[in-house]
This record gives structure tokens, sequence and C-alpha cells, in this order.
């Protein structure tokens, strides 16, 4: 059965969905949902995601939606197929999880608002907010400079391995330093920037662009 | 000397998450007190312990941790045999409506309620004026994800499954901060979510957490 997945293909949540796929080598088909439309208002949809987000999920009767609940749904359900994305001890999934939620709630949000202000509300015919994304630059710059001090540790966030705190990364990344101009983060910092190249490299990620039309 | 240790703060939401899940599973631990007012929370010593300088900090004999949800993640399992049973084990599909509910906790609840329960129940206590735009904003918001809560709860008694678990634990915090404020009628109008919102808070769990407030 293939899973389907709600969601524009270039949308980051999507991606980090359609990323952990590909790592566990699962069929997928990707259903377009039109957002400059507002599909993903309409009651149908809402019946997929109440929140009137992307992505959400389908899998033969069972539906999901959460990017980050479905990756671990993912990860843990083909455990033993393609990339190892959980760790093996118990405290192995902990450092995971750990940095899973420093993404969520660390770096997402800020990335997230540089994104918003600029290039969402300009394709609007709208202004972004100059005070509020230099702002989110300083913060980022010190969530960035804690990556740099863990990555000179590890070569990847929750250990010696890639996992899901890394591959989580991956779209918001990708906005950062290709759509809103500010690689230099990324490549100022010496293991940011390595982890970078080694990440935004693996087979699965390449796979995603080239689908993408990137 | 407990293997677990908790550093943090009792009036920090984010510690107080960290407390009620050990509590539920009834696990001796060492509750170490970091002084926010003092800055102690971005010295060196702390800084080694979370370097992104926030409340709580977890340690478990070696294994040293941070981010609230991640330590009761690991708690839940790792305590999985003892006290409450905050997961429901045996099946991917239900661990996965589990984190699911987890998700929205932590991407749809959380930052509207804490900017009310900032604005409404923290700054106060600082000297700083409520900003009334931020709250009004917020409770708009605040409402439309209540409304998918009252919907979800019509169906399923907690919200992950019919018993408590770690995505109903996770409200908790933030929750009775909101009692404690204005907002409480986005609750009280809902009666699926008031129903829950009575249930959960009144767990003997979470009267230890409130009980080290007074402290």
């Amino acid at each position: 059965m293939v899973v389907k997945v709600y969601g524009p293909i270039k949308a980051a949540c999507p991606q980090r969905v359609l990323a952990c796929l590909l790592e566990k080598e699962v069929e997928f088909q990707i259903v377009d949902v039109d957002l400059e439309a507002g599909d993903h208002k309409k009651p149908d949809f809402l019946l997929r995601q109440p929140f009137g987000q992307v992505p959400a999920i389908e899998d033969g009767d069972f539906k999901l939606f959460e990017s980050r609940a479905i990756i671990r749904y993912y990860a843990a359900k083909y455990e033993k197929q393609g990339t190892n994305l959980l760790g093996n001890s118990l405290e192995e999934r902990a450092m995971v999880d750990q940095w899973l939620e420093v993404e969520a709630h660390n770096f997402n949000d800020l990335v997230y608002t540089l994104v918003f202000q600029l290039l969402v509300l300009p394709r609007m015919g709208k202004q972004g907010d100059t005070a509020l994304v230099l702002s989110c630059q300083q913060k980022l710059e010190k969530v960035l400079d804690i990556y740099e001090q863990r990555l000179s540790t590890t070569a990847y966030l929750a250990g010696d391995s890639f996992t899901l705190a890394d591959l989580s990364h991956l779209p918001a990344l990708r906005y950062l330093v290709d759509d809103v101009g500010m690689w230099h983060m990324v490549s100022q910092r010496k293991h940011v920037n390595a982890w970078w190249e080694t990440i935004s490299n693996r087979v699965a990620w390449k796979k995603l662009m080239k689908l993408a039309n990137y | 000397m407990a293997a677990i240790k908790v550093h943090g703060s009792p009036l920090s939401t984010a510690t107080q998450r960290v407390l009620a899940c050990l509590y539920e599973k009834g696990t001796d631990f060492q509750f170490v007190p970091i002084n926010m007012a003092t800055g102690e929370h971005k010295s060196e010593n702390y800084l080694s312990l979370n370097p992104f300088g926030q409340v709580p900090a977890f340690e478990d004999g070696d294994l040293k941790l941070f981010e609230s949800r991640a330590i009761t993640h690991y708690i839940a399992h790792e305590y999985s045999d003892k006290g409450t049973q905050l997961l429901i084990p045996g099946s991917n599909k239900d661990m996965a409506v589990l984190q699911l509910w987890k998700e929205v906790e932590a991407h749809q609840f959380d930052s509207p309620s804490s900017k009310i329960a900032w604005e409404v129940f923290y700054k106060p206590f600082v000297g700083m004026v409520t900003d009334s735009a931020v709250v009004e904003e917020n409770e708009g918001k605040l409402a439309k994800v209540l409304d998918v809560y009252e919907a979800r709860l019509t169906q399923s008694k907690y919200l992950a499954s019919d018993c408590f678990t770690l995505a109903d634990l996770h409200h908790l915090p933030n929750i009775q901060c909101l009692l404690a404020t204005p907002a409480k009628k986005l609750i009280d109008s809902r009666p699926h979510v008031c129903a829950w919102v009575k249930e959960i808070t009144a767990r003997p769990a979470w009267s230890k957490v409130l009980a080290m407030q007074k402290q």
C-alpha cells in the first residue's frame, strides 16, 4: 500500500515527511494541496487536518498529521528497513528526541519567520517587518553558535550517525541557504557548514530535490 | 542520593511538565532549584547542562538531557512499568496518535496559551504592563484551537485515547496558568474541554507539583 502524502512538494513540512519516507525506502504518492487557492482551509481538507495545515498522510486506513509525529511513526514502523533514523539504545533515542525538540522549539520558528517576512509577504504584495527580520537573525546567530559548539564534538546532532534530528532540519536549512540569502550563517560556521554539506548531499535528500524541481 | 536530578524552577511551565511526569511515575528524584531572577540559568555552570540557557535540565545517572518534552518521553519509556502508564505501548499506530497530540500541544496550543500566560499571569508579577492587544489576539487563536479539542474530546475521553497519557500531561502547566486568567472562559464554554481540564488538574501528581510552588 502506497502512503499518500497531502501537501505541496515545495513546502517545508511535507518535505520533512518525504525526506523520511525516502530514507526509509517507503513508497509514497504526493497529493498536491494548492495553498494559494486556500485548499488547506476547505472543509474536505479540514477533515484530514483540523488545523488547516500541511502535511497529512493516509496509509490504508491509518491517517495522521503533524510532520514530526509522522516521521517518528515511519522511523519506528520501518525500523529494520532503510536508514536507521532513531538510534539504538533508549539513551540514543533520548538524544534524538532532545535535538528534535531543539529543532521544533529553538530553530524552526526563527527560520519560519524569516521566510514569511522575506518571501511570503512580498509575494502577496505586502511589506516585511525589517525590525522583526533583524531580531530573528540575531537570535538565529546565537542558536547556530550552540549548534557549532555541539557539532564540534559529534558528527551529527544526536551522536555519530544521521538521525531524525538532522533530517528534521533539512527543509528549513535549505530555505535559509537558498531562498532568503542567509547562506553565510551556515558557511561561516565550520562545523555547521560541514554538517549541512554532508546531510544535504544524502542520496534521499537529493532525490527529493530532483522530484521538487529545484 | 537519587540518580535522577531536575534542575529548574517550580514556577517554570517547562520544569512543571517534567515534575508532573516524575510524580506520575512515583520515582525518586532530587530537585535542584535554579534562581532565574539572578540569571543562574545563564551561568557557565548551568550552560553545561542546557546550552540554550533554559530550564529545565535533567540527569539520570550518566544521562544528561534538556528540552522538557524529550525528558518526559525518556522518563515515560525508561520507567514504563512504574506508576501511571503514560504511553500506549504495543502498537506503532497508537503511539503515533499519542505523538500527534503531543505535537498539537507543542505547535498549536503552546504558543497562544504561553503568550496569554506571560501577559496576564507573569508580567504583573515582575511589575510589567499587560498588552491587551496581544491577549485579545491570542485568545482568538486559542479559541480556534480549543474548538478542535472540543471536537476531539467528544470522541475520546482523553486526547490520544481513553486513558490519560503524556499528551494530556504536557498541557497541565499552561492550563493551570490559563485558569487564573480571563481566558478561563474559553475552557468553561466548551463542555468536553472543561470536563477534561477538571479531570487532569485534579490528579494527585499535579497537586504535588502545585504544592512545590508554595515552598
